[in-house]
């Protein structure tokens, strides 16, 4: 199958999706442990670094959901493994009914091109040497778009889909040449031109200026909205997420802690760790000098000798002796809709 | 030119100028602020506004390619400025002004155990013997938390959080009036961002010891700031109490910044501020946010004064 063929479909997916209304799973993760292999003077095994373990969640068509932690949590192990870069130790990533571990070399290129992917950096992201035309061009070029009159079509379609105008001033231009605002644009540009269902954003605005980080969430939002995008954000910033993700998931050292609805979650923490994340962001206010803020003792443990239990107890100001240390709490669901892996829900 | 004895610091039209093959890059052009003991400003702006230049002059560490460097800069009512390198050295960097640079996790030497690095400005700039300086490593280790055992580990071995304690420990180990952070917490995770500026309020209370905070991050900054100067394009356009800043800050551009910061704890619709910064290599002549402001007028094109509101300063046609 072409990729024009791929795109036409798509199409014609896109059209039922919003016909119907229908929130089909798109993306489904179940049991997903990625570990890595410590060695040992490069033989034998010293451990593993787990670092994501026991992660399910399913993501609908046209869902944005937001995973929050801090570095080192695993959220880009989660990431890279949807990206189908990371080979799950367990469990699978399954994506539009086909499971990522079975697909042949070729089916896997293709599921790239329905995955888009926005870095972090978008000057890092960017090749130095390439003009901002064959950066875009590169992924035509790959997903089999042969016209060249057509690679440019929806070179400059994608180009003013993120405002960049007008294009012919911008095609000649180096990554160096641009601002930051203007790289991550073009970061998003590339990462939208194959049409993607999925996109998956990895601190898209944490390296830009404040001024510029609202007008790059608001048109990666306006993006999503018009193309029914499914978007997985990936932050450590919670004051970004509501503007921006329908859900949340909050991971702490491998584990997804608490998911749960924006509103549901930023207003009704329940666990403990999301508490504290959202007790530490400050809003702008003279007022915060006066005081100092509650901050949980310690740092996230390693990944490769998690504490027993509950890996939050050591931190925790409401651990439950002989059961936080010694049990890994199970998911619970205290509010409908409302996850939370810790034993303080266990009902009664 | 007197100055009043409570200022500990008083900065008059600073200037830094940077020689480049496209032309002179005007970073730092005019900028005017005092600073009272014990007490902490922040300084706000954007990339490439010229913050950290500020910094640089303020410090002297400068490049080689400085084409312009003047004004006055009292330090404790003594004109720094009019000594010379070598006077500065020995009178004012370290032991009156201390810098925790930008990253200041990486700034710290890799092969050297943090306890000799915290203990080497004590050592160089107070003729401490080691033992004495190591006596004050562990008294400033115990004032930003670092456990005291860690004097024999090397940066490696460290957290970004306890570098960024360990950096802060060496500034303060001469026991400077006024230190400088440059952006002390944007390379770190919010809970270590926390506990960071929970740090930096309990050494402003303990030691009474005064900051320049400089910074991005506004959400952040409110945490320490007793006087907020907001930066854009080299110049200072706002200057005034924290208290008064936040709930109304007065510029064009203090207004459109803070109403970009995204916020946890209202619904409000955050803006963006559409344009980009001048080019500091020519900036426009007149005000310099004029193109992207949407209440100019005929009278931007002429550069503003600062005007005095109440005992707040904007640099604002709109205030005359």
């Amino acid at each position: 199958m072409n990729a024009d063929m791929i795109t036409e479909l798509r199409k014609g997916n896109n059209m039922t999706v919003e016909i119907k209304e229908s929130r089909e799973t798109l993306l489904s993760i179940r049991d997903l442990h990625v570990w890595y292999e410590l060695r040992r003077f490069g033989f034998g095994r010293a451990g593993y670094v787990k670092a994501v373990d026991n992660v399910s969640f399913e993501l609908a068509e046209g869902e944005t959901v937001a995973v929050v932690g801090e570095s080192g949590c695993g959220k880009s192990s989660l990431m890279k493994t949807i990206l189908g870069l990371n080979i799950p130790t367990s469990g699978e990533v399954v994506f539009d009914g086909k499971n990522l571990a079975q697909l042949k070399a070729s089916e896997l290129r293709d599921y790239r091109f329905e995955i888009g992917y926005v870095q972090q950096d978008p000057y890092g992201a960017l090749p130095p040497f390439m003009t901002v035309q064959q950066i875009l061009e590169e992924p035509l070029i790959i997903s089999g778009v042969k016209n060249k009159e057509e690679r440019l079509e929806r070179i400059r379609k994608a180009m003013d889909e993120v405002k960049l105008h007008p294009s012919d001033d911008f095609l000649p231009k180096f990554p160096h040449m641009l601002s930051g605002g203007q790289q991550q644009r073009i970061v998003i540009a590339r990462a939208m031109i194959l049409q993607p269902r999925l996109i998956v954003a990895d601190e898209p605005v944490s390296m830009l200026d404040a001024s510029v980080r609202v007008e790059i969430l608001k048109l990666m939002r306006a993006l999503q909205e018009k193309y029914h995008l499914s978007v997985i954000y990936i932050t450590h910033d919670l004051s970004t997420v509501k503007y921006f993700s329908a859900r949340i998931f909050v991971m702490y050292a491998g584990n997804l802690i608490e998911k749960a609805d924006t509103r549901q979650l930023l207003d009704n923490p329940l666990h403990p760790y999301t508490t504290a994340l959202l007790a530490a962001t400050s809003d702008p206010d003279a007022h915060n000098a006066d005081s100092y803020k509650e901050v949980p003792p310690g740092e996230p443990p390693s990944l490769a000798n998690p504490p027993k239990g509950c890996r939050f107890h050591p931190r925790c100001s409401k651990i439950i002796n002989g059961l936080c240390d010694e049990k890994e709490p199970v998911e619970f669901e205290p509010v409908p809709e409302h996850f939370v892996a810790c034993w303080l829900y266990q009902p009664k | 030119m007197t100055t009043t004895s409570e200022k500990l610091l008083n900065i008059e039209n600073l200037v830094l100028h940077f020689k480049t093959s496209g032309g002179s890059v005007q970073a730092v052009d005019g900028v005017d602020f005092e600073l009272g003991t014990n007490r902490a400003v922040v300084i706000l702006g954007e990339s490439g506004c010229g913050k950290t230049s500020l910094s640089k002059a303020l410090l002297r560490l400068l490049p080689r390619n400085v084409d312009k460097y003047s004004g006055k800069v009292f330090l404790q009512n003594q004109d720094v400025m009019l000594l010379n390198d070598e006077e500065y050295r020995q009178n004012v960097r370290w032991v009156g002004i201390s810098l925790v640079p930008q990253a200041a996790m990486n700034a710290l030497n890799p092969v050297l155990k943090v306890g000799d690095q915290v203990a080497e400005p004590a050592m160089i700039h107070l003729g401490l013997s080691k033992a004495e300086a190591y006596g004050l490593v562990y008294k400033m280790f115990q004032h930003v938390g670092v456990p005291a055992d860690f004097v024999a580990r090397y940066p490696f071995e460290l957290s970004g959080g306890m570098r960024q304690r360990v950096a802060l420990a060496m500034a303060l180990v001469t026991s400077p009036s006024l230190i400088v952070l440059d952006e002390p917490t944007s390379a770190l995770d919010l809970l270590t961002q926390a506990n960071i500026m929970n740090v930096l309020k309990r050494i402003k209370h303990e030691l009474g010891t005064s900051f320049i905070l400089i910074t991005h991050d506004i959400a952040t900054s409110s945490e320490l700031a007793d006087e907020v100067a907001i930066m854009y394009a080299g110049q200072i356009v706002e200057n005034g109490d924290a208290k008064d800043f936040f709930p109304a800050p007065l510029h064009p551009y203090s207004q459109m910044l803070m109403a970009s910061v995204p916020r946890l704890r209202s619904d409000s619709d955050p803006m963006f501020i559409t344009g980009q910064p001048p080019s500091l290599m020519n900036p426009p002549a007149g005000c310099r946010f004029a193109a992207r402001c949407p209440f100019r007028f005929e009278k931007c094109s002429q550069e503003p004064p600062v005007f005095q509101k109440g005992n707040r300063k904007v640099k604002c046609w709109l205030y005359q």
